[in-house]
């Protein structure tokens, strides 16, 4: 199963790069990681089934930070969302320069 | 420890006299110019608000026709330029100026007594450190004692000391009093290192000294811009004669390996007879001479020298500096006897010098540049004298020249030094230095008049005057190597070297003749005839201070009696040929060399007989001078109408400064300008640099400019800008491109 | 659950579910709407929980559902209903067509990329036997496997995990806070 798993996860990520790369709002490209990170996890598990538990103790932890990332990540975004009353990434270049 | 005496083969004779002392012989003019130039240094003089110079009005009169020229001050008495201050420590410089020269000739003369006593021949040659040991290459500090050096350092230090005595009373008053002696010291010393040094290297330092302390010398007074560009040039063209100096040398040690003298001249007997290496290395020789001494084509710069002090004129431009290139001459007589074609050239352009500079002097109207085209004429003979084997001839004729040239220029000095007062007083522009304005001076200064009849005497040959002898022996030795000798058998440009040498021969004689007359029109426009100077002026005319007429009786005496140190055969008042005698362990092998063997004898009667024309040619020029100039005809400078025809063509040198200028100089400043200023410089570097950085106006401060990035910068930062685009979605691409890089490297390992 | 010749059914599960997660997470990339994305991520989030089950990852499976689809997916569409942006985008919410092609092609180019990794080899003393962690899983629970080296050899991490959390808890108040006016200076 280590090989389809790999497959699947590989699918996955690259889908999450594509919606990464493509979309525009805010919280969808966060989504689009949020997907990544759980293609990540699928190939840990996959190899931890073959190479050892520290895999899933791997994805213990990523599961962990992405949800403080998620946290920090959506507080981010409301506070820009007050600021600039839009999520659209396009309109926002603060970065400029 | 720095003097290791350690001599040639073996110890020498000299090794326990004062000969062991010759170092201190260059080493107490330097300490002159130590002390003096730290005085000079130390203390400037302030001019206050009531000096002297405000009262006057500006715009010192220059108005002649020459270029380049400013008159010499006169000593310092009180000019808008060159006001009246003496120096706060002139009297320490008057003391220490000539005193250090006093106690060089003293020691000059105790080693001259040493070497007489000893009577060795071989050189003594006392070696300090080692200076430039490179690879094969040995050169050594160190100095060679001969009977050629000799003779050198006792005219510097002998001649020299009487000038700075002179000196002395004329230069008190100026404010930079310790600047000129601290210089003229350094000049004396390294024209001892010129003519003591064992090696060619260490002969052109002290060449190259020279030429500096000329240019400071001549420039002393750089505040006036003529004077400056005066020296600049005199510099500059020495520069083009060093480069074939330097070029000989290096000719020299590719060749032989070796550029100290001895090992030169041991090593000079192998090379094949006038061949083509030895001639060049002589030619290049010639044209270090050429520049140094004044001949053709690069005695441009010696009239216009004489914008420097008088007493300069007389030291450096008379009697030793432009001799250097005789003594080096004299020093290679191996390599120059064995190329019969460079010394044809060297005759021949001798020759040329002579009359054409001698042609000159016969239209100028400044006292000063009489003379100075009358050196740069026997300066001509010199070398007639040693390019045709004549070494002791050559040799002799510079003793002598510096005896009556240093006695001429002094005396214009003291001249100049009176007719600059009688202006000061009366408050008169005019020239000081202009014939035109003298006249019957015999009147107001006839020590001075008597004297430099002497010296006229001498220098146009009249026996028994010192230069009777030297011109004469000259012209003698040309005439017998027309036939018999080297020179004669070999050819230059063509034509058999006998006819060169008759050519050069006849031309000398024309040449003493216009000496005669030039020499004889300065003596009677200056002193004879009415005085033009005006009626005020000439109430404030009279002689010298005695510390300025002492030296030029001294100098007087030597014009009159120094024939004696080598008297011909036909006029033994005393003994005869002493120089040559002296001389002869150094010279004698080149000299045999080029007369075939045996020294070259003319028959008695053609002696005479050459001697019956050279002084019926001198008495002749003496004649008609007076015959066809009259001083009563002249009017003042002012007044003087404007030069025709061929008169106007030697007013004005021929206008070679001028041809000079626009064949040469002008291209180069053109392109100088155009081309690698403009350019390159401008085009092409700034240019390049451009790219790296730029000039914005400041808007904070108008007309300023602050400095901006140039194109090269802002590209990059353009391009560096255009990824900072503040934008996520550009970010994350870049991000993705950048792992796809990565994983490319995992894929592809 | 211990299998050494895996069963049909355990087949099918597994490529049905993969296969679920993949067109889920297209259709989650395609969707304007941000609220329908959430749910079709959360539909994603399933699907992979059941692969973690079926790769002898209980535990993690669980954690997936709890945390994942529980917690963090529903803190974003607090997010979405706080900022009203549940709305479809007035504008395209995607870029232009080119930039969808050029971004599928970066896709693809990746995705061989991976492929090409995956091929390289482990060196074979990193490999357990067979089955050994469905035999660790039948022997002391779901949990233990997991639980002894996360407090062993990777406490340090645990702890500074809680430390992660903690800063993650303390920035996103702050950052959520409103700005205070205050007319005093």
């Amino acid at each position: 199963m280590l090989a389809e798993s790999l497959f699947f996860s590989a699918v996955l990520f690259t889908i999450g790069v594509i919606g990464v790369l493509t979309r525009r709002n805010a919280i969808i490209i966060f989504m689009c990681v949020e997907l990544m990170l759980n293609a990540v996890n699928l190939t840990f598990v996959a190899f931890a089934q073959v190479y050892g538990v520290a895999g899933q103790i791997f994805v213990f932890f990523v599961m962990t930070v992405a949800a403080a990332e998620a946290a920090v990540g959506l507080a981010i975004i409301i506070a820009l969302f007050r600021h600039r009353q839009t999520v659209n990434l396009s309109n926002i270049n603060l970065l400029k320069g | 420890m720095l003097l290791q005496h350690a001599a040639t083969v073996g110890a020498h004779p000299l090794s326990g006299t004062a000969a062991s002392y010759v170092w201190l012989l260059p080493l107490l003019p330097l300490l002159g110019f130590v002390i003096n130039g730290l005085l000079s240094l130390v203390s400037a003089v302030h001019l206050g608000p009531d000096d002297p110079s405000a009262s006057h009005g500006d715009s010192h009169a220059l108005s002649h026709d020459s270029n380049a020229h400013a008159p010499d001050e006169g000593g310092a008495h009180g000019d808008d330029h060159h006001p009246v201050a003496r120096h706060r420590y002139a009297a320490i410089t008057s003391l220490i100026g000539p005193g250090v020269l006093v106690l060089s000739f003293l020691l000059a003369t105790a080693i001259f007594l040493a070497m007489r006593a000893v009577g060795s021949h071989e050189p003594f040659i006392q070696r300090y450190f080692s200076w430039m040991p490179v690879g094969d290459l040995q050169i050594d500090a160190a100095f060679q004692l001969d009977q050629l050096s000799m003779l050198m350092v006792m005219v510097i230090t002998g001649v020299g000391t009487l000038i700075h005595i002179f000196s002395v009373g004329y230069m008190v008053d100026d404010p930079g009093y310790p600047r000129y002696f601290a210089y003229l010291n350094l000049f004396v010393f390294f024209m001892l290192v010129l003519v003591l040094g064992s090696s060619y290297p260490v002969m052109f330092v002290g060449w190259e000294g020279v030429g500096l302390c000329s240019y400071l010398l001549i420039g002393f007074w750089f505040s006036e811009k003529a004077n400056a560009d005066a020296g600049k040039k005199a510099f500059i063209v020495n520069r083009i004669g060093d480069f074939g100096f330097l070029v000989a040398m290096f000719m020299l040690f590719a060749n032989i390996g070796a550029l100290d003298f001895v090992g030169v001249n041991a090593a000079a007997s192998g090379m094949p007879f006038g061949g083509v290496l030895v001639t060049t290395i002589c030619l290049f020789f010639f044209l270090g001479c050429a520049g140094k001494s004044a001949q053709i084509p690069l005695y441009v710069w010696l009239p216009d020298a004489m914008a420097g002090p008088t007493p300069v004129s007389a030291l450096i431009h008379a009697a030793t500096m432009v001799t250097a290139g005789v003594y080096l001459i004299a020093r290679s007589n191996v390599l120059f006897s064995l190329a019969p074609a460079a010394g044809l050239t060297v005759v021949v352009i001798g020759a040329l010098t002579a009359i054409f500079a001698a042609s000159i002097g016969l239209k100028q109207w400044d006292i000063k540049k009489v003379l100075a085209y009358s050196t740069v004429s026997q300066l001509g003979y010199m070398f007639i004298g040693v390019g045709s084997g004549a070494y002791v001839a050559g040799l002799f004729h510079l003793m002598t020249h510096s005896f009556f040239k240093a006695l001429l220029f002094l005396g214009s000095g003291s001249v100049i030094y009176a007719m600059h007062r009688a202006y000061h007083h009366t408050g008169n522009h005019e020239d000081a230095q202009d014939m035109r304005n003298m006249g019957g001076l015999k009147k107001y200064m006839p020590i001075t008049w008597a004297l430099m009849w002497a010296a006229t005497l001498a220098i146009s040959g009249i026996p028994p005057f010192t230069g009777f002898f030297s011109k004469d022996e000259i012209l003698g030795a040309v005439f017998a190597r027309h036939t018999g000798s080297t020179l004669a058998e070999a050819h230059w440009l063509g034509i058999p070297g006998g006819t060169v040498l008759l050519v050069c021969y006849a031309l000398g004689l024309a040449a003493a003749l216009m000496t005669a007359v030039y020499m004889t029109r300065m003596m009677l426009y200056t002193f004879h005839g009415p005085n033009r100077s005006g009626e005020k002026e000439r109430e404030h005319l009279h002689e010298a201070p005695w510390i300025m007429t002492a030296p030029l009786v001294v100098l007087g005496v030597l014009s009159v009696f120094g024939g004696w140190f080598n008297l011909p055969s036909f006029f033994p008042l005393g003994p005869v040929g002493a120089l040559e005698r002296w001389l002869e362990p150094v010279v004698g092998e080149g000299a045999l060399r080029i007369t075939k063997g045996a020294p070259l004898e003319l028959a008695h009667g053609t002696e005479l007989m050459l001697v019956a024309i050279a002084v019926v040619i001198a008495v002749a020029g003496i004649a008609l001078a007076f015959a066809r100039l009259k001083p009563e005809s002249l009017v003042p400078a002012k007044d003087a109408p404007a030069e025709h025809g061929f008169e106007r063509v030697l007013a004005n040198k021929y206008f070679v400064d001028e041809t000079y200028d626009a064949a040469i100089v002008q291209p180069v400043v053109a392109t100088s300008r155009g081309l690698l200023w403009r350019g390159i410089d401008i085009g092409l570097i700034d240019g390049l640099t451009r790219l790296l950085i730029q000039s914005k106006d400041d808007d904070s401060a108008p007309g300023t400019t602050v400095p901006m990035g140039g194109l090269l910068p802002r590209a990059v930062g353009w391009m560096g800008s255009q990824m900072q685009s503040g934008l996520v979605g550009t970010y994350a691409w870049v991000l993705v491109v950048g792992v796809l890089f990565v994983l490319g490297a995992f894929t592809f390992r | 659950m211990t299998h050494n010749n895996l069963s049909l059914f355990y087949v099918f599960l597994f490529y049905f579910f993969g296969l679920v997660a993949i067109i889920s997470a297209l259709v989650f990339v395609t969707r304007k709407s941000p609220v329908a994305a959430a749910m079709w991520l959360v539909s994603v989030m399933f699907s992979l929980a059941v692969l973690y089950v079926l790769l002898d990852a209980q535990f993690i499976g669980t954690m997936q559902v709890l945390v994942y689809a529980g917690a963090i997916m529903v803190v974003f569409l607090f997010v979405i209903m706080l900022l009203n942006l549940g709305h479809p985008s007035e504008l395209a919410d995607a870029r232009g067509v080119w930039w969808k092609l050029a971004a599928g092609g970066v896709g693809l180019a990746m995705l061989a990329q991976v492929f090409a990794v995956t091929k390289a080899q482990v060196p074979a003393a990193f490999v357990l036997p067979e089955n050994s962690l469905a035999n660790q899983v039948a022997r002391d629970g779901a949990i233990a496997p997991l639980a002894g080296p996360l407090f062993h050899e990777y406490l340090l991490a645990f702890e500074v995990t809680s430390v992660l959390l903690l800063a993650a808890i303390v920035g996103a108040v702050v950052l959520g806070k409103r700005k205070e006016r205050t007319n005093a200076r």
